[in-house]
């Protein structure tokens, strides 16, 4: 049962930890709630759950995913459109530990359906759930200040963002307010999958690796094979992979399954 | 004329009008939008700059532009005298290319050659090929391929400017898919492009410096209307979709408490109907939220999806409002109401047939809501409508709408 493990903050901590002794990067897929359908996306998240990832990105569905590539729109569209609310989501999550699911799982929201639902509650949701952070696109440190107080009272991890264009003083910023990790966007762009990593990459990750002290930071945007995988692995502390995952799910669970297997073994 | 920024105490520091506004992007976009805002600042603060946008709003925008008084639709109706600010005289035919050149001036000035903009009605599509041609940019208008369909002549118009109009096929495929698209486009170029927003609307600094771009209109309005009628108005009038006509007729007439202020929404089908996009009348669906970047009055599902709306009129057709009058609202200096497309069809043809001008779909809502008020006020009353733009963009959906 999942009382017998630490949640929130402190599992998002001890996924990184526990990477770390392993000498690789957290693997933390993005999967959202409603697709194919409400049912199978939970099959899905479980299925992956199996293959041993570290952690999740669980996405709540929004009709206006502005950070979101065509993969993502299409397939959170499909969701809304299989009556996914936030309240579906919470519900998923706390199915998903109900059969034993134990990994992180970070809620990834846009803010207008997080607002609907009210903050504060959402918070206090989203960790009765059994969710250990949030994460959300829209929501820049300056006007994330009512959810980064309610995640820190309730001890889940609050993450912000930061971009190839992030300035040393945003850097310091972020730095200061995230908590659990920095969700570090590989490219000037939108999810989706790319075939080749950004040549400026490293020299980006150097930069904030050099201001953020002990602060893990999580890769995303981009990724899509268990190469690219692999090289990333051994630069960041987390990578996220997502629109790859959501397509490969159009063709069955067993498909979506197979890829994480495939980058789950890539990073050993 | 130069105009005067920071002359009042909205937006602050972080954007904010009261509790609307603020920047809700992703990361990417924030130092594009602090080097927005300094850029802004100090652009403004450069008399060669703004004597640059001046000199070519009176050699080629065709500003000022006049006011006319409208006789015989005044006579008609009994009460107040009613007088039209003309911005359906300005180039392109609409108040957009007051924004349009002032941004395009912008982004040239900041060295960005690459213009991305969004477009409902296509007006603002169109002002911003225009200004990209004028200033030697290049132009990519984002345009749901609903809106395509209902004005096919703004997007021809668009592509003789020599702008590319990319169809947006996601949601539902109108004004605000568009600007989802338009803002992908620009956390992807963020580096080389300028985003031409079209309306007092999105992450601070636009809802400011669109007001600011588009205050001309007031002021010059101010000055002609005190010449013409000898007093200052009673009553302003505008439409609202994101509120940029509005809010440049509504700020020069700020601190003159005299004077209402009166933005009038699309209401569709009616508001019982929930068949509208009034962001402010209905409650059940207009609730204070995020979309765009800005937090404001959003219409929304009760799970807090986007709502979809209804307008007769593609450029009153979308599910936010712009900060600025959210904050007027709250604060009561303004006062919001709505005209339906059969009331705004129904000033239209009353427009046309007693002054011989034929308003656009979005400005005939504000002349729909003079007809209401006029018989209700005395003769000395004077109201002042804008008349944002002309119609003819509109004829194919009106002779349609009139089973002409």
């Amino acid at each position: 049962m999942q009382q017998a493990h630490v949640r929130g903050l402190s599992a998002v901590q001890a996924m990184f930890e526990a990477a770390k002794r392993a000498e690789r990067a957290a693997f933390m897929p993005y999967f959202p709630i409603g697709y194919p359908t409400i049912a199978e996306s939970i099959e899905i998240i479980a299925a992956l759950a199996q293959t041993g990832v570290d952690g999740f990105e669980i996405g709540i569905p929004f009709s206006d995913p502005l950070a979101d590539g065509p993969v993502i729109q299409a397939a959170t569209q499909t969701a809304l459109e299989n009556g996914t609310t936030v309240r579906v989501c919470l519900d998923a999550v706390r199915q998903l530990r109900e059969r034993g699911v134990q990994q992180p799982m970070m809620m990834m929201g846009y803010l207008n359906p997080l607002i609907a639902y009210g903050v504060e509650q959402f918070v206090l949701d989203a960790k009765a759930a059994g969710a250990d952070g949030l994460i959300v696109p829209d929501m820049p440190p300056e006007e994330g200040a009512e959810f980064a107080e309610t995640c820190a009272r309730e001890g889940m991890a609050m993450v912000f963002f930061l971009a190839p264009t992030s300035s040393p003083e945003r850097i310091a910023l972020v730095a200061q307010v995230a908590t659990g990790f920095i969700y570090v966007v590989s490219l000037t762009g939108v999810t989706g999958a790319r075939s080749e990593l950004p040549p400026d990459l490293t020299a980006f990750l150097e930069r904030v690796k050099g201001a953020v002290g002990n602060m893990p930071l999580v890769l995303g945007f981009g990724i899509s094979t268990p190469e690219q995988a692999k090289m990333v692995s051994a630069q960041v502390d987390g990578f996220i992979v997502g629109s790859v995952l959501v397509k490969a799910a159009s063709n069955g669970a067993a498909a979506a399954r197979d890829l994480a297997a495939r980058i789950v073994e890539a990073i050993r | 004329m130069l105009i005067e920024t920071n002359t009042t105490n909205v937006p602050d520091a972080r954007g904010y009008y009261g509790d609307f506004g603020g920047r809700y992007v992703p990361e990417t976009l924030i130092p594009a939008l602090d080097e927005l805002i300094a850029a802004y600042n100090e652009a403004m603060a450069d008399a060669a700059f703004q004597n640059r946008l001046a000199h070519l709003h009176a050699t080629y925008t065709g500003r000022p532009t006049p006011i006319s008084y409208a006789a015989r639709l005044s006579e008609q109706l009994g009460g107040a005298q009613i007088y039209l600010k003309r911005e359906d005289l300005a180039h392109t035919g609409a108040h957009k290319i007051n924004n349009a050149l002032g941004q395009a001036l912008l982004a040239q000035r900041m060295g960005k050659q690459r213009i991305v903009a969004e477009t409902g009605a296509g007006q603002h599509g169109v002002a911003s090929a225009t200004a990209s041609a004028l200033l030697g940019l290049e132009c990519i208008v984002y345009m749901g391929s609903v809106d395509m369909a209902r004005q096919q002549p703004n997007v021809f118009r668009m592509k003789l400017l020599g702008a590319e109009v990319r169809p947006v096929e996601s949601g539902s495929k109108t004004l605000k898919d568009a600007i989802n698209e338009a803002i992908r486009d620009w956390v992807t170029n963020v580096r080389t492009t300028f985003y031409l927003l079209g309306s007092a609307l999105g992450p601070h600094p636009y809802p400011m410096m669109v007001r600011d771009f588009q205050s001309v209109i007031g002021t010059e309005a101010r000055r002609q209307i005190i010449a013409m009628a000898g007093k200052l108005p009673d009553a302003c009038i505008a439409c609202v979709g994101g509120g940029s006509n509005a809010i440049g007729m509504f700020h020069a007439f700020r601190n003159d408490a005299s004077v209402e202020l009166i933005g009038v929404e699309a209401g569709g089908c009616g508001i019982n109907s929930h068949q509208h996009a009034s962001r402010f009348a209905d409650p059940s669906v207009g609730r204070m939220g995020v979309l765009h970047g800005a937090r404001s009055f959003v219409m929304q599902t009760p799970d807090g999806q986007i709502a979809d709306t209804h307008s007769i009129s593609a450029g009153l057709d979308y599910a936010s409002v712009g900060p600025e009058h959210a904050y007027l609202r709250q604060t009561e200096r303004a006062f919001y109401t709505s005209a339906t497309d059969e009331e705004a069809l129904s000033a239209l043809q009353s427009l046309a047939q007693t002054e011989g001008i034929i308003p656009a779909l979005e400005s005939a809502h504000a002349v729909a809501e003079a007809i209401k008020r006029a018989p209700t006020m005395p003769k000395d009353a004077v109201l002042l409508v804008n008349l944002s733009g002309r119609g003819d963009k509109d004829l194919d959906t009106v002779m349609k709408a009139l089973k002409l």
